[in-house]
């Protein structure tokens, strides 16, 4: 075991899949020799070698156009995009092909590639480097799309996701990359030291895709949240004196609905939180399979806490950023029904 | 007031509108023989020359002539010319059941059966190849079964590909041949990517891609080129420039500016420029750039000059946006034509035989397609089972889409 910020974790997890596995190669913007902007895969070049780990151009969609390729001959390439905001460029080459390309071929072609990418906001990024654009892709049949909320997750998750056989979309909450986040922005936060899913083994092992994880146990209300929001939500029901439920879904989809309908069932309240926009973002779905699946258990309408509609705006980022305070307000308006 | 002319836009029109007389008398076509032959090993910058010429072999006497002949044995070219035609009794066939109401749509390479046949051949069989929808040469070269092609058309019971994709859009990792995408463009740069995945694991296999002059446009293009050129990918990038996208003439590609051959040099890679219907030029240059890849040197980009003698599909009619009689016109003639005299020159053929080998195929495709309509056809067949419609979409399939399925009550 050692102690690993979230950056540290993913390095590691990269680190131990190019040592186990030949065919795994990871390459990006800037993540070669310089390791990244985030220095996420720091050292890997140095330690693997140029042709393990390299920079590409800066072209999105050939980046993964490449890597749908290379997963065709047999390779498993995990690749960096550097911002969630720039991956709209390789758009196409996602939803079209590498998600499609097993269906299409009725089986005979796939491309198991991992796309990494950092996303959300809360560190004055503007616009352009604050994106949450998960729901664009849990929408898109064939991609798996995950998003872990600590070190220990996010090094489990990341191996799982380049062993799988899929396309999968790893989004990472880059507000937690380095130092931990206590929900909230102006207060001073505890080192990764005093969260134990910090620590973190330092060989190889797996977060099954798919599975939920249970952040606090409570009876009254069930909170639904992934990524940064996971810790908000942590603040926010502390904050409270309400006994909330705390599901953090690691993985969007494959969905663990059971999960979510074994808490919501037990708590009949569920408030559910992501820092995307609102409208058609995934606790629209979210909010849809609670109402299919325990509608005859809820008490209260569900809540739904999230960025607003509008771009992620620079000055603004902490009214725009569904912060414990929305969270509080929301768990106290669905207990007061 | 600025002293200078009012702006004005410049939006391109082909020079040939319905009801005009097509004449492509300004057309620079290089005499066959005339083209430089360079070594595999020549620098990109010093063939510049190749991109705005024309390699032709084959001459007006039907004739091989010059450095670019590949001297290919009779038997070599009696493979050739009998899968360019089986290509076309084939389209026939397909197309005339799309009429027949048996399937929903269906594409031809009525003028274009060298490009694919040939490069197939020039190819090592185990070469990947990345393909459009207008490349089924490639399959029927490779001796990929008829049968199999017919059964996707119909999405019947046998289809390989379960149902799932429109006609045309075969795919066969068995025979080298990727998935086709709807999508255009997008397989370009994923060639590369496979490319460099051979190279990566030290093995001897290259890729092959091809895309049309309308397809350029696309960013895929350029990510092709531009991946391709910088880690030195062996891959070819064949540009099949048939004047026309859908209703678009090569000019609203940027094809009146410059050649697409030309768009190699930009990137340092070497572009060559090929009389698409003359199958010895596009045996010769697609060998030149498969051994250039398979000696380490990279891409080459193989723009080859053709004419889409057909509509663009079963949906078009280029009636609407062209003179009829311009597929007649078209002064590189057709390749199947233009191999058959080439072989009767070298006195390896006669009329006979060529009549002998037209029934020969005709009556093939006739007992194939009567086993494959056996399978059924479009909404005439029992399917693949309904099942299947949920699988594929992941290896295994997920609590939401086994929902879905019981849903659906199958």
């Amino acid at each position: 075991m050692a102690q690993m910020n979230m950056i540290q974790a993913l390095n590691s997890a990269m680190d131990v899949m190019l040592d186990r596995d030949p065919d795994v190669l990871v390459f990006g913007e800037d993540v070669g020799y310089f390791g990244g902007v985030f220095r996420a895969t720091e050292g890997l070049q140095k330690k693997h070698g140029l042709k393990r780990c390299f920079d590409t151009p800066i072209g999105e969609g050939g980046i993964i156009a490449v890597a749908i390729g290379m997963g065709a001959y047999g390779l498993r390439p995990c690749v960096e995009i550097q911002f969630a905001d720039y991956i709209y460029p390789a758009f196409d080459q996602l939803v079209s092909e590498a998600a499609r390309l097993r269906y299409r071929s009725a089986g005979d072609f796939w491309a198991p590639l991992t796309v990494r990418t950092p996303y959300g906001g809360g560190i004055f990024g503007g616009q352009t480097h604050s994106q949450s654009p998960e729901a664009l892709f849990t929408h898109v049949a064939g991609l798996t799309t995950v998003i872990p909320s600590n070190p220990y997750d996010a090094k489990g998750l990341l191996i799982a996701a380049i062993e799988n056989d899929d396309p999968v979309i790893f989004l990472e909450p880059k507000r937690i990359y380095n130092g931990p986040f206590d929900g909230h922005h102006d207060r001073p936060v505890s080192p990764w030291s005093k969260h134990p899913e910090s620590e973190v083994p330092e060989g190889y092992y797996t977060v099954e895709l798919g599975k939920a994880a249970q952040v606090r146990e409570g009876k009254d209300v069930t909170v639904l949240a992934y990524g940064t929001m996971v810790h908000v939500a942590k603040a926010a029901v502390d904050d409270s004196k309400i006994d909330a439920d705390i599901l953090d879904l690691r993985t969007l989809l494959p969905l663990d609905i059971g999960a979510i309908v074994k808490s919501v069932q037990k708590t009949g309240r569920c408030v559910i939180v992501h820092e995307a926009t609102r409208t058609s973002g995934f606790g629209a779905e979210l909010a849809a399979l609670v109402q299919e699946h325990c509608f005859y258990h809820l008490e209260a309408p569900i809540e739904r806490v999230t960025g607003w509609d509008t771009p992620y705006p620079h000055a603004f980022e902490w009214d725009y950023f569904p912060g414990p305070k929305r969270i509080g307000d929301a768990l106290r308006k669905v207990m007061e029904v | 007031m600025k002293n200078t002319p009012a702006l004005t836009l410049h939006i391109p029109e082909p020079k040939y509108r319905p009801g005009d007389t097509p004449d492509f008398s300004d057309l620079k076509l290089s005499e066959a023989g005339a083209v430089r032959r360079p070594d595999i090993a020549v620098e990109p910058h010093e063939i510049h020359d190749l991109a705005f010429t024309l390699i032709r072999v084959l001459d007006d006497k039907s004739q091989a002539v010059g450095p670019w002949d590949p001297k290919l044995d009779i038997d070599t070219l009696k493979r050739g010319l009998r899968a360019m035609m089986l290509t076309r009794v084939y389209d026939d066939r397909m197309y005339r059941a799309q009429r027949q109401g048996k399937t929903s749509f269906y594409m031809k390479c009525l003028g274009e059966e060298a490009v694919a046949v040939a490069q197939a051949m020039a190819l090592d069989r185990d070469d990947m190849c990345f393909p459009t929808y207008r490349q089924q040469g490639l399959l029927i070269a490779r001796d990929y079964p008829l049968l199999d092609m017919m059964c996707q058309v119909y999405s019947n019971e046998r289809d390989p590909l379960k149902g799932r994709q429109l006609p045309v859009m075969y795919s066969s990792k068995e025979f080298g041949f990727f998935s086709i995408s709807g999508n255009l463009g997008t397989q370009f740069s994923q060639a590369v990517g496979w490319a460099m995945a051979s190279a990566y694991k030290n093995g001897d296999r290259i890729a092959a891609a091809w895309i049309g002059d309308g397809s350029t446009a696309e960013g895929d293009f350029h990510h092709a080129l531009t991946f391709a050129a910088v880690y030195r990918a062996p891959v070819l990038l064949n540009v099949v420039n048939n004047q026309w996208a859908i209703s678009s003439y090569h000019g609203i590609a940027g094809g009146e500016r410059s050649t697409f051959a030309s768009r190699a040099i930009g990137y340092g890679i070497p572009g060559l420029r090929v009389d698409g219907n003359d199958f010895l030029a596009v045996y010769a240059a697609t060998q030149w750039a498969a051994d250039r890849a398979r000696m380490n040197l990279g891409p080459t980009v193989l723009e080859l000059y053709t004419y889409r003698a057909e509509g663009h599909s079963t949906s078009d009619d280029p009636t609407q946006y062209r003179p009829a009689d311009e597929p007649g016109g078209w002064p590189l003639g057709d390749p199947v034509n233009r191999l058959t005299k080439h072989l009767v020159a070298r006195g390896a053929w006669s009329e006979a035989e060529h009549k002998a080998l037209t029934d020969e195929l005709t009556e093939q495709v006739k007992a194939i397609g009567k086993e494959a309509e056996k399978y059924g056809t479009l909404g005439n067949s029992t399917l693949p089972s309904v099942k299947t419609m949920f699988e594929d979409v992941y290896k295994e399939v997920p609590w939401h889409l086994r929902k879905q399925r019981q849903e659906l009550g199958v």
